[in-house]
């Protein structure tokens, strides 16, 4: 099979790509609706210079469409290569090993739904503004799906940070990466209260 | 506890490679300070089950009887381990006795731990000196270097790290962590490390180093208590130089 001819290389840009650009997007974008909780104003102003970026679609196509795709789809593919022990082995790491591919796929789903609600809807002619995010999470259900989807993504991003060190040989020594363990962790907290506390805004 | 009488015993069976495996309970009388190996040893003596049935007696393979050789490893209460070094006075009983799950089956607690021999021969974990005439004493290993090294050759194959990894089964082709550590001791030796290039290529193809989904459950039951993560992790880091090497070009 070709995808195994240039396993290393695959491997390693689907880890690039998770944290650069991926991840680095993610937390801009999450960074950007904490906006909304200073007011509507604001986040119509701060979503409004994003929408208005020159060279805006080259943008989303190269950093933000293709390396989520690649990301997602080769993703899906080692993900399916794993048989959970969870039940058997309950260590710390082997959970993380799980929730990783879970969360995984909730971001593969959620994503999907985010940008059909948002992105395919603002090219369809909807205008992208506060009302717009309002207008969804006004549902309690999809207030909770989107809590979930939040939580779900930045959990997924920080321990692909610690897994990302591992796999590009930074972290080597068990302190090192014990170290980074609970820098990451103090990441997923920190990004989830920042996207938490955005969402909940826009109720 | 003195009241004890018996050692109940309660063993997942299987007739040979491709039969239904089954479950056969035992009772052995209680003796102070048995192991796994000599419970199953009375068993061979008086093959009889718990309901008073005669029966064949288990399979298993041991050597060393001394946790060095790995052959006896099996799933004790669910763990993976060596049977020779699991005390009767330490296990909760019923004592579950399985085969390893990762490996196929020869007889009852008797499994073909090939594929971890044919990834050793894969990675060509050993040293090439072998020639046409005397090369002479090779380069000396460095003393604090050796401490460490030494820790890795404590690798006895046994399968514990492939039975726990979530990423060794029949849907993936990852090696397994056991032949990824021998590349770390062997690159790490001074005269071993001149094939390092040849081992580090090797890893780096499909079920190689890139199939680690570091959920680092290989560390955790090591029975050597061999660094195993910080071997894949250094592995990475060679591999990784070795990726930009291979593609920028390095001549020293």
């Amino acid at each position: 099979m070709e995808l195994k001819r240039y396993d290393n290389f695959l491997r390693k840009l689907h880890s690039l790509a998770g944290i650069i650009p991926v991840g680095v997007f993610l937390t801009f974008h999450l960074s950007l609706n904490y906006t909304a909780t200073w007011g509507e104003e604001a986040y119509n102003q701060a979503a409004g210079f994003m929408v208005n970026l020159p060279f805006k679609l080259f943008l989303e196509t190269f950093i933000i469409f293709l390396p989520l795709l690649f990301h997602a789809l080769y993703g899906v593919y080692i993900a399916l290569q794993a048989k959970h022990n969870v039940n058997r082995f309950h260590y710390f790491r082997n959970w993380s090993f799980f929730l990783q591919r879970i969360t995984g796929f909730i971001v593969f789903i959620f994503v999907a739904w985010h940008v059909w609600q948002t992105r395919v809807q603002v090219a369809l002619g909807a205008e992208p503004s506060f009302g717009m995010m309002a207008d969804i999470v006004d549902n309690p259900l999809f207030l909770v799906l989107y809590i979930i989807g939040i939580v779900s993504s930045v959990y997924h991003f920080t321990n692909g940070i610690f897994t990302f060190l591992i796999t590009w040989g930074i972290t080597v020594s068990p302190k090192s990466q014990r170290v980074f363990q609970y820098v990451t962790l103090a990441v997923f907290f920190v990004l989830s209260f920042i996207g938490v506390r955005a969402i909940l805004a826009f109720v | 506890m003195a009241d004890q009488k018996v050692i109940r015993l309660s063993v997942k069976r299987q007739q040979d490679a491709d039969s239904k495996p089954y479950i056969e309970e035992f009772e052995i009388p209680y003796r102070p300070n048995m192991n796994v190996i000599s419970v199953l040893m009375e068993i061979r003596k008086n093959p009889v089950n718990a309901k008073g049935e005669k029966t064949t007696p288990v399979v298993w393979e041991n050597v060393c009887l001394e946790e060095v050789c790995g052959s006896c490893t099996m799933l004790i209460n669910g763990k993976p381990r060596q049977a020779c070094s699991a005390l009767i006075d330490q296990l909760e009983q019923p004592i579950h006795l399985a085969p390893l799950s990762t490996f196929p089956v020869v007889r009852d607690l008797q499994v073909d731990r090939q594929r971890m021999f044919d990834a050793l021969k894969r990675v060509k974990a050993w040293i090439p000196i072998d020639g046409t005439f005397n090369l002479g004493p090779g380069p000396r290993f460095p003393e604090k270097k050796r401490q460490w090294a030494y820790e890795l050759s404590k690798c006895m194959t046994c399968g514990c790290c492939l039975e726990a990894c979530p990423n060794v089964n029949d849907r993936s082709d990852f090696i397994g962590p056991a032949a990824l550590s021998q590349v770390r001791l062997f690159n790490a030796h001074p005269t071993g490390e001149m094939n390092k290039e040849e081992r580090l290529t090797t890893i780096m193809e499909a079920g190689g180093i890139n199939s680690c989904g570091n959920s680092q459950n290989c560390v955790q039951v090591c029975p050597k208590g061999i660094s195993l993560t910080t071997s894949i992790a250094d592995l990475y880091r060679q591999t990784t130089l070795q990726s930009f090497k291979n593609f920028f070009g390095s001549y020293k």
